[in-house]
């Protein structure tokens, strides 16, 4: 068990250090090309305040040396200042991060709200009218690029039937550092179609997963010795065969949350919501080198977290692999 | 018998004839693919010829509605291009950077896999852990890092470098599907006697890997590039629709949507309509054509 947790660790910590190496190399070739010494003092400077600015930006350092404040300057969320705006980077992504984080949890829990249900109706009501609508349905969902959907949404209930906003986020209300749209009307109105332009992909792959593994379980015994024993069909379909398609979509939905804040960039361009997805945008296209640093490392952290949840979460329900684990 | 005679008397062929979805979504796709490669020929205008385009012209709904020309079928963008003409020339430019990338990327994907799988030992656990490592990111996240620092470092590159940069930045993120697919099936190979049979006759790793190897395990290959040329494009056009993938002097099917998209509002939908359709077109023609060719070499569901 130690053992395991311990590998996840160090593999954790390993693919940290080499996204921030990267991040890091992309700094360090930028001064390189960019000059930045340059850029602060002008032409005119003498080489002493240029050696003197070298000096105190700490680029007469070696190499190791200078990786080694990189990365300890970046676990402390410090990354300097962007470019492009002249402020902290650490205090663009802190403004920016409720507003992605808000999108993401919402298109989750759309996903897995729409798509369950969906999934057990298609699964259970196999080979009608609707159930197969809605499975050609979930084709789309999976083959449209996401910004398509958001295009064709916006389009629809937005110019055609003027119901719903689509730009920005609305209203939103300030608690403490935190800002949310989940307390203002205007807020949720603005926050429906971004949510379900993210949530489509993954709303369609859990229904698709749901239904396969709900046909799976409906076919094994235990169903029919439930069936057998005079329990309700509801008893049957809801407390012990959904229960057991569950694990599966739910380690789906926790590997898949890290991609919803990744695909967020696509969706908060298309409407134009003020999170870091739309920073990091931006700053790719103005090469805008620390924000996009920044980013990257946060949302390799991210990335990084949720898959260690996930591998020792599956450790604590799967007890085969604990026997694995010995083995290696 | 010739190749094309074998070819059109085997199973394949069988298959391709006797599924429906598949003769559509080859005619969809070969459509697509002619209309790209013959623009010059087959456009009404040329969208990138300024002398031609009349401001007079601009904005026109398509053809069959009120205030429509049946000179511009399906209607003119804000500066006076013919959408249709800008369609077959943004097609033509998404299918080449899609197809360019799927080879760069089939190729080091290739190598690697064969590589690692062969070699085993050091070799093999340095590219499965890179592998790993790159599969744990959305590919959308990689593109779009290697184009941003790519862009960082060359602010001022002209046309030719960006497609460079965008065709590397996409190969970079595709490269992993083959490498393990390729890795598996060597790790098989490896053991068979053909190959001991080649080793004791003397015959070199390279060789036997490129010879006698790289056949075998290159049928999976095929399915693979067919569905990566889809998920390429459609990388393609949202790094366009993003306003970092191609040069704005060639519009890609990303770069037509993004522009339409801002004239959506005051209500001209056949701007962005008519390149967001030809894009699910093909993505979906070729995506149901890889899944056909899939089920049709898979010898187990013969």
């Amino acid at each position: 068990m130690l053992a395991f947790i311990l590998r996840r660790l160090v593999q954790a910590l390993v693919v940290m250090l080499s996204v921030a190496f990267i991040a890091f190399i992309a700094f360090m070739l930028f001064q390189f090309v960019g000059d930045p010494v340059t850029n602060l003092l002008g032409q005119d400077a003498t080489e002493e305040q240029r050696l003197a600015l070298r000096k105190d930006l700490g680029l007469d350092q070696p190499f190791p040396v200078q990786f080694a404040r990189f990365a300890l300057n970046a676990v402390q969320g410090e990354f300097g200042i962007s470019l492009r705006q002249g402020r902290k980077v650490s205090t663009l992504i802190a403004e920016r991060f409720p507003a992605t984080l808000e999108l993401a949890l919402v298109a989750a829990a759309l996903a897995l709200g729409l798509g369950i249900p969906l999934g057990v109706y298609a699964a259970l009501r196999r080979g009608r009218a609707i159930a197969q609508v809605l499975m050609t349905a979930t084709l789309f969902g999976v083959s449209l690029p996401n910004f398509v959907i958001g295009i064709v949404l916006i389009w629809v209930f937005a110019v055609e039937l003027k119901w719903l906003p689509s730009f920005g986020r609305g209203e939103v209300a300030v608690l403490g550092g935190w800002t949310t749209g989940l307390l203002t009307l205007d807020g949720l109105l603005h926050l429906i179609l971004p949510a379900f332009t993210l949530s489509a992909f993954q709303l369609t792959l859990i229904m698709r997963l749901v239904r396969a593994e709900m046909l799976e379980v409906l076919r094994t015994d235990y169903i029919r010795f439930a069936r057998a024993r005079g329990l309700t069909q509801r008893s049957i379909y809801f407390s012990h065969a959904l229960r057991n398609t569950l694990v599966p979509v739910i380690t789906i939905t926790g590997l898949q949350l890290g991609s919803l804040i990744a695909f967020a960039i696509i969706t908060e361009q298309v409407f134009q919501w003020p999170g870091m997805g739309l920073l990091f945008i931006q700053a790719v296209q103005f090469a805008d080198i620390p924000v996009m640093a920044a980013y990257l490392c946060l949302i390799s952290l991210i990335f990084v977290t949720i898959n260690l949840g996930v591998d020792l979460l599956y450790f604590a329900v799967d007890p085969r692999l604990r026997i694995d684990g010995k083995s290696h | 018998m010739s190749a094309l005679q074998r070819f059109f008397n085997g199973d394949v062929w069988h298959s391709f004839r006797s599924s429906p979805v598949a003769m559509l979504a080859a005619g969809v796709a070969l459509v697509c693919l002619t209309c790209a490669l013959f623009a010059e020929v087959v456009a009404p205008h040329n969208p990138f010829d300024l002398a031609t385009l009349e401001l007079l012209d601009s904005l026109k709904p398509p053809a069959w509605l009120a205030g429509g020309e049946p000179k511009y079928l399906l209607g003119t963008d804000g500066q006076g291009r013919d959408i249709l003409s800008a369609l077959m020339y943004g097609t033509r430019i998404s299918l080449l950077v899609g197809i360019a990338s799927v080879l760069l990327s089939m190729l080091l994907g290739v190598s690697l896999g064969l590589l690692a799988g062969f070699v085993g030992g050091r070799v093999d656990a340095l590219v499965m852990r890179v592998c790993d490592v790159m599969l744990s990111f959305p590919s959308i996240l990689v593109a779009l890092m290697i184009s941003g620092i790519a862009r960082s470092l060359f602010p001022h590159a002209p046309d030719a470098l960006a497609f460079v940069v965008l065709v590397l930045a996409i190969a970079l993120t595709g490269w992993v599907q083959y490498a393990r697919t390729v890795r598996g099936s060597t790790l098989v190979e490896r053991n068979k006697e053909y190959v001991l049979a080649a080793r004791v006759i003397g015959v070199g790793s390279l060789r036997i890997m490129r010879r006698h190897v790289l056949p075998n395990v290159l049928g999976p290959v095929l399915v693979l590039a067919t569905i990566q040329i889809a998920s390429a494009i459609i990388t393609e056009a949202t790094l366009s629709f993003l306003g970092v993938g191609v040069p704005v002097t060639s519009p890609s099917l990303g770069t037509l949507i993004r522009n339409g998209n801002d004239t959506l509002f005051s209500g001209e939908w056949w701007i962005t309509a008519w390149p967001s359709l030809t894009l699910v077109m093909i993505t979906l023609s070729v995506n149901l054509l890889g899944d056909w060719l899939r089920d049709a070499l898979n010898p187990r569901l013969r």
